[in-house]
């Protein structure tokens, strides 16, 4: 790794304009012979618009070289480590790519009939089939479009089933590390949200639940590991707990890459789980999607899925709409299905055995980071970690130096930084997940960049907080942002000269 | 093993820096009775060789547009899509990048998500519109969502036209299953194939959250939506368009014009593969006014310390990561690589282009109507003008249907599932990809009796 230099200017690409502030009036990329028949006569003037003022008018070339220009200004995996915590940015295989692009599976419409579309149900039943064993779970829909559609998917089908064994309940229990999904789901569901708090040792406690635990309570949301990377090591118990008082246990499995061939969620008691494929399963994240967020449930909870539901009948695989108990569809057609390709070729190309690996060395990795760094950089909780591991900015936030600072001057190093202020129950978060895909050299390089930072912090303070030197921009005044929103461009509206 | 580079030596050094003697030590804090059983029982991996022959082997089994005729829309539309929209997407700078919350390296991101929002505005004529949804029925759900959030709790009448697409009406009823105060109500459609206004203003009254109509609607029918406005606004209700074809937004007017307080809709028609109807996204665009209001992301124009022009992701606090149980939303996701292949298909075909395609989608749907029509002697359903699909009645489906799959030809979607009342029904598309043989071929094939 190239040392930065010490608050040195980055040489300045210009920025990029934006797509309206180029281009000519005429220019298109489309060569298209224009249509033979009147379109007036077919559509009253009156529903007929003039013009789409502002659209581009721009040259396939412009294009290409703007949206080229636009990538470089971007981190990336496959150009950055990138130890994002709770995120799990593994490599994302070329392969899956190249298969979800078969003409077979991109080129396929959801409203053909099922004789048309036997090898994609044949995939996504068997994928259903590979996660339910992965999980310990007995069945499994596919249609959630991402991870916090999972989790609504998973309340509403909790609350379907207390519904008809005595009566919806009015709560649901989420820990103070929970991701922010799990409350906003909840009400969402027309749940009350009741928070505990975390022992000191960054678990829950059992005896914390049972204290909480009545019949107003439809279910407990538990992340394992949780936020902090920790395992917890009462989920059994706390199954209990909440099942003795007939609800039900919903794990977040946003962090399922730590538990792959370790433990399976069906044997901790859980009833309802939802699980990330964008993370565990390698499909990339796209800057923001699109994702998938599968939901898998214990045999009592079956009937309650979304639909459509596929079955095998003999040979044949048949899609089933009509389910009187379902919650009933959460989106259209069958989920986010080519990302759910791309998952299946990830675990056909792992195998078992290659999956049980992947989360051996991600928890591999992220203890050879705890260690290296623990005595540089606070450790959050002194317990074991699972995938990801939780520092602070205590040892350096006495020169002044806060954990924004440190995830910015981070950036002039080259790496992309770890999760920030996320879990909020420790004051100044640095979470970091490096995954399995990384090489100890790679660690090692990220581990030098974070030394070098303690270093720094404590010899040139302000060389921190000003960071970043080396970046497309310096830091953004987010506060501007809000404060007055601009969230388009309009002709002469522009801030910049 | 694949994808983890770590050799045994690699292994050995790390563990000797852990001080431990093997990696299963590192999760012995796990109880023993799962550990023991969570072996993996699957089959052993697959060479690089060997996974692309299993899965070339099952999308064989899948008819494909490139092999079939379709005249199958719905809410999923086979359209060109230039080559150069997926050389864009497929750049790993931005496919393997994350949710840009270090704007400071995010920024080819985030100024593509400023560009899409601005695009969805012009597009739509609306004043705002956010960084995308998962798809177009969950788009419609949280548009109801945030009409609850906006209007007074004396208004939770939600008016659903019939003639909205039954998937979407579907997902809204999914979403408002546990909120007991919002009452959903579905009204019918008429002979034109549009939302029956005399049904309409009966059910509209001062207790009406919303009104949701499909502009074009299920049918491919183009709504007038003046007077559904004006109906909407003598009682206060807030009206939501919702477009599965954006495409047509090309050509017709654009719902802000019609003064619509939110416009959302499915984006897959514009440079997105069909996909088996996902990963595609939804848009969603509103009023000014209600902007603190809306779900999901927002990217918005700032400057760096040193003035220049930057863009972050704003307006955070309504989001769930800060707001939690009191967010506007629980999603977390903006399709964003699919919101760019979209910025990248409408940049290229631009202001005349899109045009161009939106009336060759007209002209050729219009002139496979009239030969379905006049040659094949089916019967048109509907009066009202449309897009790119339209409805045709026809006394033997199932024998059309047959004879068609002989020729490879899907020749729409039957209704019957739907609406009882159009059992002999059937929804035809026709697209830019649906070339004159290929229509003149489906004619031949239906009026071969």
């Amino acid at each position: 790794m190239s040392e930065p230099s010490h608050g040195s200017r980055r040489s300045r690409v210009p920025a990029p304009k934006l797509l309206f502030e180029s281009g000519s009036p005429g220019r298109s990329a489309l060569d298209w012979p224009a249509q033979d028949g009147p379109v007036e006569g077919s559509i009253p003037p009156a529903l007929l618009r003039d013009d789409i003022p502002g659209f581009p008018e721009l040259g396939e070339l412009e294009v290409l070289r703007h949206f080229t220009c636009l990538s470089q200004r971007n981190f990336a995996i496959e150009s950055q480590f990138y130890p994002l915590g709770s995120c799990t940015m593994k490599y994302n295989p070329k392969i899956n790519e190249a298969v979800a692009r078969l003409p077979g599976f991109a080129q396929v419409h959801p409203l053909a009939s099922p004789e048309l579309l036997q090898g994609a149900l044949a995939l996504l039943h068997d994928l259903e089939q590979i996660l339910a064993e992965i999980s310990a779970m007995e069945c499994v829909s596919l249609q959630p479009s991402a991870g916090a559609q999972g989790e609504l998917s998973g309340l509403m089908l909790i609350r379907a089933y207390l519904s008809e064994h005595g009566g919806p309940r009015k709560k649901i229990i989420v820990p103070d590390t929970a991701h922010g999904t799990n409350p906003a789901s909840s009400t969402l569901c027309g749940y009350d949200v009741v928070q505990i708090t975390s022992s000191t040792r960054g678990v829950i406690a059992a005896s914390v639940i049972e204290k909480v635990m009545d019949q107003d309570v439809a279910a407990v949301m538990i992340t394992n590991p949780n936020t902090l990377g920790l395992f917890e090591t009462q989920i059994e118990a706390i199954a209990k707990v909440v099942h003795a008082k007939g609800g039900l246990v919903y794990l977040d499995g946003a962090n399922l890459n730590a538990l792959m061939g370790i433990a399976k969620p069906g044997h901790m008691g859980v009833d309802v789980l939802h699980m990330n494929l964008h993370k565990t399963f390698s499909t990339p994240h796209g800057g923001g999607g699109p994702g998938a967020g599968p939901v898998a449930v214990k045999a009592q909870l079956r009937d309650y899925l979304p639909v459509p539901r596929i079955f095998k009948h003999g040979d044949k695989f048949e899609l089933q709409d009509d389910c009187p108990k379902s919650i009933g569809r959460v989106r259209s057609f069958f989920g986010n299905f080519g990302v759910l390709v791309r998952a299946y070729a990830y675990i056909l190309s792992l195998g078992g055995d290659g999956l049980e690996e992947a989360s051996r060395m991600a928890l591999l990795n992220a203890n050879y980071i705890r260690k290296k760094l623990e005595k540089s950089y606070q450790i959050a909780y002194d317990e074991p970690c699972m995938h990801e591991c939780i520092f602070t900015d205590r040892v350096q936030h006495k020169n002044g130096v806060t954990t924004l600072d440190i995830a910015k001057r981070l950036l002039d190093y080259g790496y992309h930084p770890p999760t920030i202020y996320f879990p909020l129950v420790v004051s100044g978060a640095l979470m970091i997940e490096p995954t399995e895909t990384e090489s100890p050299e790679t660690l090692d390089g990220f581990i030098d960049a974070m030394l070098q930072i303690a270093q720094e912090s404590k010899e040139d303070p302000e060389l921190v907080k000003n960071a970043p030197y080396s970046t497309p921009v310096r830091r953004l005044d987010e506060a501007r942002a809000a404060r007055k929103p601009v969230l388009r461009w309009d002709p002469g509206s522009s801030s910049n000269t | 093993m694949r994808y983890t580079p770590h050799t045994p030596a690699d292994k050995e050094r790390m563990l000797r820096t852990l001080e431990l003697h093997s990696v299963e030590e590192l999760y012995q804090h796990i109880p023993q009775t799962l550990r023991e059983r969570a072996k993996i029982d699957l089959p052993r991996g697959l060479t690089e060789p060997a996974v692309r022959r299993r899965m070339a082997s099952l999308a064989a089994q899948n008819a494909a547009a490139a092999d079939w005729s379709f005249f199958l829309g719905g809410g999923i539309y086979h359209h060109f899509i230039p080559t150069a929209v997926d050389a864009i997407i497929s750049r790993s700078e931005f496919s393997t990048s994350y949710t840009p919350y270090q704007p400071e390296v995010s920024q080819g991101t985030l100024q593509a998500l400023f560009e899409y929002q601005t695009l969805i505005c012009q597009l739509t004529g609306m004043e705002v519109a956010n960084a995308g949804m998962y798809d177009g029925a969950s788009a419609a759900a949280e548009a109801v969502l945030m009409s609850r959030r906006i209007q007074p709790s004396s208004k939770r009448r939600v008016l659903v036209s019939k003639a909205l697409h039954p998937q979407y009406r579907a997902v809204i009823a999914t979403y408002l299953r546990n909120l007991h105060d919002v009452h959903l109500e579905e009204i019918s459609f008429d002979a034109s194939g549009a939302t029956d206004m005399a049904a309409l203003m009966r059910h509209l009254d001062d207790q009406s959250m919303c009104v949701l109509v499909g502009y074009p609607n299920f049918f491919g029918v183009i709504e007038d939506l003046a007077p559904v406005k004006s109906a909407c606004e003598r009682v206060g209700a807030q009206l939501i368009s919702v477009t599965t074809e954006p495409l047509a937004l090309g050509l017709v007017k654009p719902p802000g014009e019609f003064g619509a307080d939110i416009a959302v809709g499915e984006g897959q028609s514009l440079g997105i593969p069909m996909n088996l109807g996902g990963p595609a996204f939804g848009f969603f665009g509103c009023q000014r006014k209600f902007v603190r209001n809306i779900p999901g992301r927002l990217v918005g124009e700032t400057v760096d310390t040193e003035g220049s022009r930057g863009f972050v992701l704003t307006l955070a606090t309504r989001e769930q990561h800060i707001r939690r149980e009191k967010a506007t939303s629980n999603i977390c996701t903006s399709q964003t690589l699919c919101v760019l292949g979209a910025t990248v298909f409408m940049s290229l075909l631009g202001k005349s282009g899109i045009k161009c395609l939106a009336e060759t989608n007209v002209a050729r749907a219009h002139d496979a109507h009239l030969r379905l029509v006049s040659k094949a002697k089916l019967e048109a359903v509907f009066s009202g003008p449309y897009f790119n699909e339209f409805v045709i009645r026809a006394k033997n489906l199932e024998d059309i249907f047959a004879r068609c799959a002989a020729q490879k030809i899907v020749p729409g979607i039957k209704l019957g599932q739907w609406y009882p009342e159009l059992q002999d029904c059937l929804l035809v598309c026709v697209t830019e990809m649906n070339e004159d043989e290929e229509i003149e071929q489906l004619v031949r094939t239906i009026s071969r009796q």
